[in-house]
């Protein structure tokens, strides 16, 4: 009765059943690909690259080995205790008159600027002055500027002469090393990254917090509302959402400020003093409060379309069992809203730990978060190592985040909409 | 016959045919010659405002150019290393300060410029070389204006028998209350609270380059640190005191000047202590002879001087400055306006620009964490 396993099934051009299969399979795979792989190409090209050259940035240290190089060489076997002789003085002149005449001293004198106030100037002087410079070299320098009398500024030409470096990330975590190569903390008056980074994600935290607080019970609305009303409140839910970044910033910015709406109205009310009106802008509460409308929408969506999914009549089917509103509320209906939850407060989360526009715009001094000092160290002091770095370390917990994200509710269970 | 009619017909109209397009394909070329467009980099705003009415309409009537103005001289270092690096450079003129000209120029992104062969001489026949003022021509720098960074102040916020004038002033919140609103940056701020503190106004960097000096100087801004408003942007400064909510401010001269001229904002200047630096051109490497033509144009004596009728910042030119005239639309005398007129220049500190670049990355990074704790 049943087919013996050595005849294998065939299709009716004789081909077996297994091989057509296979190839069947195959061409569909080919064909998804090359549909995807103008995405694919897109991501590569817009997403990954840019990801891999940030990080390559935040350690890539060219300057001193390849601009210094015959100094570098002849420091080699240097023991640090007293100044380098004359071949060392002499190597450094020919590697300047190099760089002068190439015209690419720049990069040189500002990374080793990064590590040692004034060594911008000790390089270009002394590159300009290198035409008048005779043997012996050693005193001739020193004469132009006494940096080149300083132990610690050979210790650092031979610390930064590796093609790669973590002095970036040193520096962004507030770190620097000693001459003797021990890492340190700088000194308190230099310390700034850390306290931002804590800051940025507290205040995240915070924006969480709140837009889950305000968004839970929209979006509770949203789902019970008869169709007629609910459509409306999406309406005003999303109206904001397609509106401006720009504008819903700066219309912070007209209600808050001293002289704004809301103070205005306060003072004629009588609720405050004209000369006690509150600072609600360019502080941390400026920052809190317009982030956290502007990233409403991110909880509301997320819970909305988990909400949508739980029939009505298990709360139905509780209070019937006797719970009370609240109890039924906490057993049943709660507990199936987390991932949504989750969802929308990794969204909000994670999109709060990278905002720079708002924060930048109404957070004055102190709200404003570590990615306004990624944005001043790429625009204003072009420390793009240092940038790289910041922004390497802020992937990183992102990711961090991310993997204890889905070990603890894990990622299928994510709706977006 | 007829057939051969035509085909003898035909090369004579191919021939003209020819000509007709070489001629115009010549013609063509050479009007797209004098006809290109230039990408110019500045300030935005008034400045750019001043440089469009005084050098770039003048030149697109005579030449037939565009001009095209971009604003982006805020960050015009980053951008030039950002597209010198991708190999594109679409900017062919930039305008910017003296400090970042001098990191450009180190790294190769600007131009040396040969003064006395770019650019005009005065009408009297001066070389630029001595007719520009001290510091205006750097190795890969031209400059075309002195402006100034000075404190203003509300007159409306203060009574009529008791208004500020020194620097002094601004950090004595007792006698001179309200908010300030100064530059999130120690440029500026960090020579104020020393001339505030009592070092004279040629000693200021000296002191600065010292720990002890610098530390005098934060424990000076710590006094007024609680009344300050932190500003980044140039606009924001004129608003702020026009609306009240600050009573001094920090900002560029000619901003409180468009202000009180252009908007009746009842704003004094204190001249005290001003911190008054140089802005000017730099060619972004490869551009040079593109640009020639136009930056002989727009830094000759004429061109200076026409641009203190729409902003009032000093012409770079000694020659310019005779021929300084009054406000373009008001009509009032723009020398009492001007940084340079002696009563305003008295106490005048120049930015030294080798301090700054040495120290910026560092004053920049403690500045921060002083206002962070």
């Amino acid at each position: 009765m049943s087919q013996s396993p050595s005849v294998p099934l065939t299709t009716a051009d004789g081909v077996p059943l297994k091989t057509s299969l296979r190839r069947a399979v195959r061409r569909s795979k080919v064909k998804a690909f090359l549909l995807v792989s103008p995405l694919l190409l897109f991501l590569g090209i817009a997403f990954v690259m840019p990801i891999v050259e940030m990080l390559w940035r935040s350690v890539d240290n060219p300057e001193v080995s390849t601009q210094l190089s015959r100094t570098v060489t002849a420091l080699e076997g240097w023991n640090g205790d007293a100044l380098p002789d004359e071949p060392v003085f002499a190597a450094l002149v020919e590697d300047l008159r190099e760089g002068q005449a190439a015209r690419n001293l720049g990069l040189l004198s500002s990374r080793l600027n990064y590590e040692k106030s004034g060594m911008r100037s000790a390089i270009n002087r002394t590159a300009r002055q290198l035409r008048a410079v005779e043997p012996p070299f050693r005193e001739a320098l020193i004469e132009i500027n006494d940096t080149w009398g300083e132990l610690e500024t050979w210790r650092l030409i031979q610390r930064e002469a590796t093609p790669y470096t973590l002095s970036y990330y040193l520096a962004a975590v507030d770190r620097q090393l000693t001459p003797m190569g021990e890492i340190v903390q700088v000194p308190d008056h230099l310390k700034v990254h850390v306290g931002l980074f804590w800051r940025t994600f507290w205040m995240s935290a915070v924006i969480t917090g709140l837009t889950l607080l305000l968004g839970y019970p929209i979006a509770f609305l949203l789902t019970s509302l008869p169709l007629r009303h609910s459509n409306l409140l999406m309406i005003l839910v999303l109206l904001p959402f397609w509106t401006s970044l720009l504008v819903r910033t700066t219309t912070w910015i007209a209600i808050l400020q001293s002289q704004g709406v809301l103070n205005d109205v306060m003072v004629a009310l009588g609720v405050i003093a004209d000369e006690a009106r509150w600072q609600m802008i360019h502080n941390k509460a400026g920052t809190i409060i317009a982030m956290t409308h502007i990233l409403l929408p991110f909880m509301i969506l997320p819970l909305y379309s988990v909400m949508k999914t739980i029939p009505p009549s298990y709360m139905r089917a509780a209070r019937s069992l006797g719970g009370k509103p609240f109890l039924s509320f906490r057993r049943v209906y709660f507990p199936l809203t987390i991932p949504g939850i989750a969802a929308g407060g990794i969204l909000v989360f994670i999109l709060s730990i990278g905002y720079y526009i708002t924060p930048a715009l109404v957070g004055g001094q102190s709200g404003r978060f570590i990615t306004n000092y990624i944005a001043y160290h790429m625009q204003t002091s072009l420390n793009w190592g240092l940038a790289a770095a910041i922004a390497s370390i802020l992937l990183f917990v992102v990711i961090v985040f991310y993997m204890v994200f889905n070990r603890l509710i894990g990622v299928d269970k994510v709706k977006l909409g | 016959m007829k057939r051969n009619d035509k085909q003898a017909g035909k090369p004579v109209l191919k021939l003209i045919t020819c000509a007709v397009a070489g001629a115009s394909a010549l013609g063509l070329a050479s009007v797209a010659q004098a006809q290109q467009t230039l990408n110019i980099v500045s300030w935005g705003g008034a400045y750019t405002m001043s440089q469009q009415k005084a050098y770039h309409e003048p030149w697109m009537e005579q030449t037939g150019d565009e001009i095209i103005n971009l604003d982006r001289s805020g960050n015009a270092l980053a951008g030039l290393r950002a597209q010198s690096q991708a190999g594109n450079v679409t900017w062919d003129l930039v305008d910017m300060l003296p400090a970042d000209a001098m990191i450009a120029c180190a790294e190769g992104l600007i131009e040396p410029l040969d003064h006395d062969e770019l650019l005009a001489d005065a009408p009297d026949g001066t070389p630029p070389s001595e007719d520009f003022v001290d510091g205006a021509l750097g190795e890969c720098f031209v400059a075309s204006i002195v402006y100034s960074n000075i404190v203003a102040f509300n007159t409306e916020m203060f009574p009529e028998d008791n208004q500020p004038s020194t620097i002094a002033d601004v950090f004595d919140v007792e006698n001179f209350p309200g908010k300030r609103t100064l530059l999130r940056k120690p440029i500026n701020n960090l020579e104020w609270a020393l001339v505030a503190d009592g070092v004279a106004p040629e000693d200021v960097y000296d002191v600065l380059e010292t720990e002890e000096g610098i530390q005098r100087a934060f424990a000076k801004l710590d006094t007024i640190k609680d009344h300050v408003i932190w500003w980044e942007e140039g606009a924001q400064p004129p608003q702020l005191l026009a609306d009240q909510e600050v009573a001094f401010g920090s900002a560029y001269n000619g901003r409180i000047f468009n202000a009180m001229v252009s908007e009746n904002q009842p704003f004094e200047i204190i001249w005290d202590a001003q911190v008054f630096e140089l802005d000017g051109w730099v060619v972004p490497t490869g551009k040079l002879d593109k640009v020639k033509d136009y930056l002989h144009f727009a830094t000759d004596t004429q061109r200076l001087a026409d641009q203190a009728q729409y902003i009032s910042y000093g012409p770079a030119r000694y020659s310019s400055s005779d021929l300084v005239s009054v406000h373009a639309e008001t009509g009032i005398d723009m020398m009492p306006h001007m940084p340079t007129f002696p009563p305003n220049f008295a106490t005048a500190i120049q930015k030294d620009d080798e301090f700054w670049a040495d120290y910026n990355d560092e004053l920049t990074q403690r500045f921060d964490a002083w206002l962070a704790q």
